[in-house]
């Protein structure tokens, strides 16, 4: 295992730096609050490595610009917040449609609108999801912690070459931008290498399976479109052909359904009272359960999702059949709360707990509701 | 002469869908054959498109081909560009696509001067969707959301362009297709933002509309009003009155953008 | 009238029928008039006027007109790409 070192990293920073470590050569950006240091730490990292950094115009450009360069070949990243993450929508589902890799992060502000651009928020969740138009596919994950955001960032580099899906790291401010110690790897990562080499027979959408995606260059005249498209990435209308091209897009990310949907519990093995939750109120509630169940032993416990989309349904199922309560803290009006409620199917009572001021739920009012059910 | 090779063609998807007498196959014509002329590797060139009825030529062509979203071939190109910068880029546009909701990204990648060929073909209309004006349809044309005729006044897109920085600007058209194929070609040889707008007639959506009569009469008006660079420049205003100057307007050396970032990492892809 | 330029004895033109759609561009801009539309709309040529100058291929829309030396056949077709799906 290689020798682990300690440094005092920001969350932000914890992006790039994983990236760069998954392979990612390649940054397209624009400045948003409170995403910005990602670019700022790009544009200095990736010229003394080799790699390429570029300011574009508009979110709009960055987004299509990450996904030209996947399609020549790099590993690529791209960050913004709430506004710019709008403006991406389009091409992201591009991306998807033509099964081109490559990562979002997406650091979350107060919202709607322009908000309140330095207050942490996770009000972008159902947009994380459903943002761009269409029956489609997509891998949100959601750290809690700058060490979190080193390893999913990494995670969702090295599953997005593989599935040739964009995946989204969704963070909110406060874990933006943080500092904490985090011991990061010395040395280089096992990283996926995309090949060059195939078959002869090689097809960019090939029916039988997922196959690589080899870069433009090397003489393989497929074409790559947003249209509905055949095997070779040609248009195509025909109904059976497109029902069948959208399934499996949904296919892929159910056959490794294992190895995207992360989640972490600690608390009482039989829990009375649940607490799900993600991104920074992660921190409140792991102090909540840590003071309950630590100390005093209270049948209390916290599933924390580091994926939210695809939707942690098993989990929750499994949580609703142990525990009576599921209070479902968010810096929301309520959006992961529907969720896990149809996935509790009324085995538990599912409690929402919000707060939208643009100040972090902090523990007291989590034990306070914990003990109203206990 | 040069037979169009049917290599650079997928034969398998022809015949194409634009109408009959549509310019967008007179203009892609003219690129395959500068294509084949300029001696690229067929795998180095790439045709990268947005949406429209000149964008769907990407499909007919044998080269990697990406087809984009409305508007933003030019910044999928930049990134592809800079990812793979010996790759040799041509960027197929239609007039909305590339100066109405395009225009940010033309106008930043000509300011920043990356190799990128970009090849506006100019039908004055929105002819997928059936007919609406576009930012370059003359003023007082008739469209589908112009039943009295556009008010407003359009770009001149090599100004534009020019303006923005781009170091070569070209206008050619469907009617003069041999010299449209030299001038794509002397794009093709510059480094840097070359912008050429090809005129192309659309007989069904535009042509019909303002009564221009087929594309035979669109492309006879076309080659008339076509007046070159050399005569242009010791006629009047009032001579040039409605006249179309062909032919190379500008070209101007200066830093590549792809080639400046790489030097400036240390790796020179000159 | 004089055979104003000489006809190159081994370059013929080819019409591919399924690719014309009958726009009469070619015919209209051939300079010796040597193509006209057939009965069913598509265009034919003429070889008695045809002085192969190959300014039809540069005009026409569908790619369906090409002067090509009798060696070489029309239907190359793209070997190379896997567009074969």
């Amino acid at each position: 295992m290689p020798e682990t070192k300690p440094v005092l990293m920001q969350g932000n920073e914890a992006c790039a730096v994983g990236a760069i470590a998954a392979g990612v050569r390649f940054y397209a950006g624009y400045p948003i609050t409170p995403s910005t240091e990602v670019a700022e730490q790009m544009a200095a990292k990736l010229p003394e490595i080799g790699g390429v950094f570029i300011q574009m115009e508009d979110e709009i450009a960055s987004m299509a610009a990450v996904i030209g360069a996947s399609i020549g070949g790099m590993r690529t990243l791209t960050a913004t917040s709430g506004p710019g993450f709008s403006l991406k929508q389009e091409n992201l589902g591009y991306a998807i449609m033509a099964e081109i890799p490559c990562v979002v992060v997406n650091v979350q502000r107060m919202g709607p609108s322009t908000g309140v651009p330095t207050a942490p928020a996770q009000g972008d969740v159902m947009q994380a999801r459903w943002g761009t138009h269409g029956d489609h596919p997509i891998i949100v994950f959601t750290p809690a912690s700058v060490y979190e955001s080193y390893y999913l960032t990494i995670a969702a580099v090295n599953l997005s070459q593989k599935l040739r899906q964009p995946v989204i790291v969704l963070l909110d401010e406060v874990i933006g931008h943080m500092r904490e110690k985090v011991t990061i790897p010395e040395g280089k990562l096992m990283v996926e290498k995309s090949s060059d080499k195939v078959p002869s027979d090689w097809k960019p959408y090939d029916e039988k399976g997922l196959t690589p995606l080899v870069p433009f260059g090397f003489g393989h005249y497929y074409h790559v479109t947003g249209l509905f498209h055949d095997q070779y990435g040609f248009p195509t209308g025909d109904p059976p052909q497109v029902e069948r091209a959208l399934d499996r897009l949904h296919e892929k990310l159910e056959k490794y359904r294992d190895e995207i949907v992360l989640t972490n519990y600690i608390g009482h093995k039989e829990p009375r009272v649940a607490i799900v939750t993600y991104g920074c109120t992660v921190r409140s509630a792991r102090s909540v359960v840590k003071k309950a169940y630590w100390q005093n032993r209270l049948p209390v416990g916290l599933l924390s999702l580091q994926t939210v989309w695809p939707f942690p349904a098993k989990e929750i199922e499994a949580l609703a059949k142990q525990a009576d309560v599921i209070i479902v803290p968010e810096m929301n009006r309520g959006q992961l709360v529907g969720e896990v409620e149809r996935y509790a199917c009324g085995e538990a009572k599912v409690v929402p707990l919000n707060r939208y001021d643009g100040e972090m739920i902090n523990p007291d009012q989590i034990s306070e509701e914990v003990g109203r059910w206990l | 002469m040069e037979q169009l090779t049917q290599d650079f063609l997928r034969t398998k998807k022809l015949p194409h869908i634009w109408c009959p007498g549509c310019g967008n196959g007179i203009v892609t014509a003219a690129l395959v054959r500068a294509i084949e002329r300029t001696g690229y590797d067929q795998k180095d060139v790439v045709i990268v498109s947005g949406i429209g009825c000149s964008s769907r030529a990407a499909g007919y062509l044998n080269f990697n081909t990406l087809h984009t979203t409305h508007g933003r071939a030019l910044a999928f190109a930049t990134g592809l560009k800079m990812a793979r910068p010996e790759l040799k880029l041509f960027v197929i546009m239609g007039d909305g696509d590339c100066s109405a909701i395009g225009g940010n990204h033309f106008i930043h990648s000509a300011r920043r001067n990356i190799d990128l060929n970009a090849i506006i073909v100019n039908n004055h209309i929105y002819g997928m969707t059936g007919g609406q004006h576009s930012p370059l349809t003359p003023t007082g044309k008739k469209a589908t959301t112009a039943p009295r005729g556009t008010l407003e006044r359009p770009f001149d897109l090599l100004e534009l362009a020019r303006g923005a920085g781009a170091t070569f600007g070209a206008k050619g058209n469907a009617a003069q297709p041999r010299q449209l194929e030299q001038l794509i070609i002397r794009a093709a040889n510059h480094k840097g933002f070359s912008v050429i707008e090809a005129l192309s007639p659309c007989p069904i959506a535009y042509g019909r509309r303002n009564k221009l009569g087929g594309a035979v009469d669109m492309l006879r008006d076309m080659k008339e009003k076509s007046i070159s660079v050399e005569r242009a420049a010791n006629m009047d205003e009032e001579e040039l009155e409605d006249r179309t100057i062909n032919g190379v307007l500008y070209s101007i050396d200066a830093p590549e953008f792809a080639e400046a970032y790489y030097h400036s990492i240390g790796k020179d892809i000159g | 009238m004089a055979q104003a330029k000489k006809k190159s004895i081994n370059a013929d033109l080819v019409i591919n029928r399924t690719w014309c759609k009958g726009c009469g561009i070619c015919i209209a801009f051939c300079p010796k008039e040597a193509l006209f539309m057939d009965h069913s709309g598509k265009a034919e040529k003429d070889m008695e006027k045809c002085t192969t100058c190959g300014v039809c291929e540069t005009f026409c829309p569908d790619f369906a007109i090409a002067l090509v030396n009798r060696r070489l056949s029309i239907n190359a077709g793209d070997k190379t790409g896997p567009d074969a799906g």
